[in-house]
């Protein structure tokens, strides 16, 4: 069974994002995704911070820090591109104005639940930004994440036990060993990686799953 | 003849009382009105509330008012960033209040109260933990968390240029809390690189209409491509 590395992984959901889409991907590993949607194509990156038409970090002398992404990293703005407001800017992902983004999480239900922000422990000091604001405002909420734990536990559950960020808002989990709808009727796998099977994946994932439609 | 500018930072934030809850435009160090903050320092105003997105970082910004122990709360977002030692210090000691309010509920809550709105039904954080304890109703099948507007005394916001009636345009992703944060204090006051004259700026992008504006300070030079 050949895991999907993070590369793979992000060039696999970029293959599920259309030409056109507008586009908020998060901090970290989902940001790599940019990375692999097609030059030749038009595609609307959304930053939270104010911006459209996001494009890709600049050279080392083009650096602006009045131009950076929601990570607080350099970025450049495409021809074409805009700026606004937060205002304008949350309008946007809570108002069901971006069509796709995408997440990573600490955990995800079948059913759709996310916890992304907050390990929960009693300890840390929380810090939410925007995430909350993307899970119910965006018109489909991918994941991705890996699908088991460092320590083996899986990350697909019935039902979160981090707390949470937003119910029922995701629609697909992307994760390295494989895809899943989420849903009301619970999840259903759509593609797995080669050498694996839906029972070696129920039995990973303790879980009753079956294969989507 | 009105003239909303000031020569110096200091005369910029005169006024200024222990007690005030100032909001503080920024994203990361974008926007963020750096040498305003530095004169609320010295101007040496205590017991203050500040809402804000993150909690700055280093011993710059935010940060320097937090690590002169004058904040006494926090409202923001995103206070947990790497190099917000102050805010970790003092949070961690239990002398600094947080109130965590998602980012989108920070803007739209900072709207309400410059829109003269009395409350808004928001779906974010609906059935988290951040909505314990808050009014709920559905709405046409729909779930959503009532929350309040969030005033405040003054707002400190950084733009591009001004003219003396207080119109203003900003520069990229600096924007961000700028135009908002100006029409939910009572007094907004701005620092920008450039002073120009009235009628120099196009009537079709200015993005803060005077209106919102009590006091412009020219920062020259402050802008982050000349930094």
């Amino acid at each position: 069974m050949q895991r999907m590395d993070k590369e793979t992984l992000a060039a696999r959901v970029a293959r599920d994002i259309p030409e056109g889409a507008y586009v908020n991907l998060g901090i970290g590993q989902p940001t790599t995704v940019a990375n692999y949607l097609p030059m030749e194509g038009d595609f609307f990156l959304h930053s939270e911070n104010g911006i459209l038409g996001m494009g890709p970090a600049p050279a080392d002398e083009d650096i602006d820090w009045d131009l950076i992404n929601a990570g607080k990293q350099p970025v450049t703005l495409l021809t074409g591109g805009c700026f606004f407001h937060h205002g304008d800017s949350f309008t946007m992902m809570r108002g069901g104005h971006i069509d796709i983004c995408v997440m990573g999480a600490y955990q995800v239900s079948v059913h759709g639940d996310i916890a992304n922000w907050h390990t929960g422990a009693p300890d840390a000091i929380p810090a939410v930004g925007g995430a909350m604001d993307l899970a119910v405002g965006a018109k489909q909420v991918f994941v991705m994440m890996n699908l088991l734990s460092k320590t083996g536990e899986c990350k697909l559950v019935e039902r979160c036990t981090y707390p949470l960020t937003g119910l029922a808002c995701v629609s697909r989990l992307y994760s390295d060993l494989a895809i899943f709808e989420l849903g009301f009727d619970g999840a259903k796998v759509i593609e797995m990686v080669d050498g694996l099977t839906l029972e070696k994946l129920r039995e990973l994932t303790g879980l009753d799953l079956t294969m989507a439609a | 003849m009105i003239d909303k500018t000031v020569p110096t930072l200091e005369e910029a934030v005169s006024g200024l009382y222990d007690g005030a809850a100032i909001m503080i435009s920024g994203f990361g160090e974008a926007g963020v009105p750096a040498e305003l903050i530095d004169a609320v320092v010295d101007h040496g105003a205590t017991d203050l509330t500040i809402i804000s997105n993150n909690a700055g970082t280093g011993d710059v910004g935010i940060a320097a008012l937090i690590k002169a122990n004058r904040v006494r709360k926090v409202i923001a977002s995103y206070p947990r960033m790497a190099g917000s030692v102050h805010f970790e210090a003092r949070y961690r000691a239990g002398d600094l209040e947080l109130e965590l309010v998602p980012q989108g509920n920070l803007a739209a809550r900072i709207q309400a109260a410059g829109s003269g709105l009395g409350a808004i039904f928001t779906p974010t954080g609906f059935g988290t933990m951040l909505a314990e304890g808050k009014e709920t109703r559905e709405i046409d099948g729909r779930n959503y968390v009532l929350e309040y507007p969030i005033h405040a005394d003054f707002a400190l916001v950084k733009a591009l240029k001004a003219d003396r009636w207080g119109n203003l345009v900003f520069r990229k992703a600096a924007r961000n809390f700028g135009p908002i944060m100006a029409m939910a204090a009572k007094h907004t006051i701005v620092q920008v690189s450039e002073i120009v004259p009235l009628g120099e700026l196009d009537p079709e992008v200015i993005v803060t209409p005077g209106i919102f504006v009590e006091r412009v300070v020219p920062v020259p030079g402050k802008s982050a491509a000349a930094a």
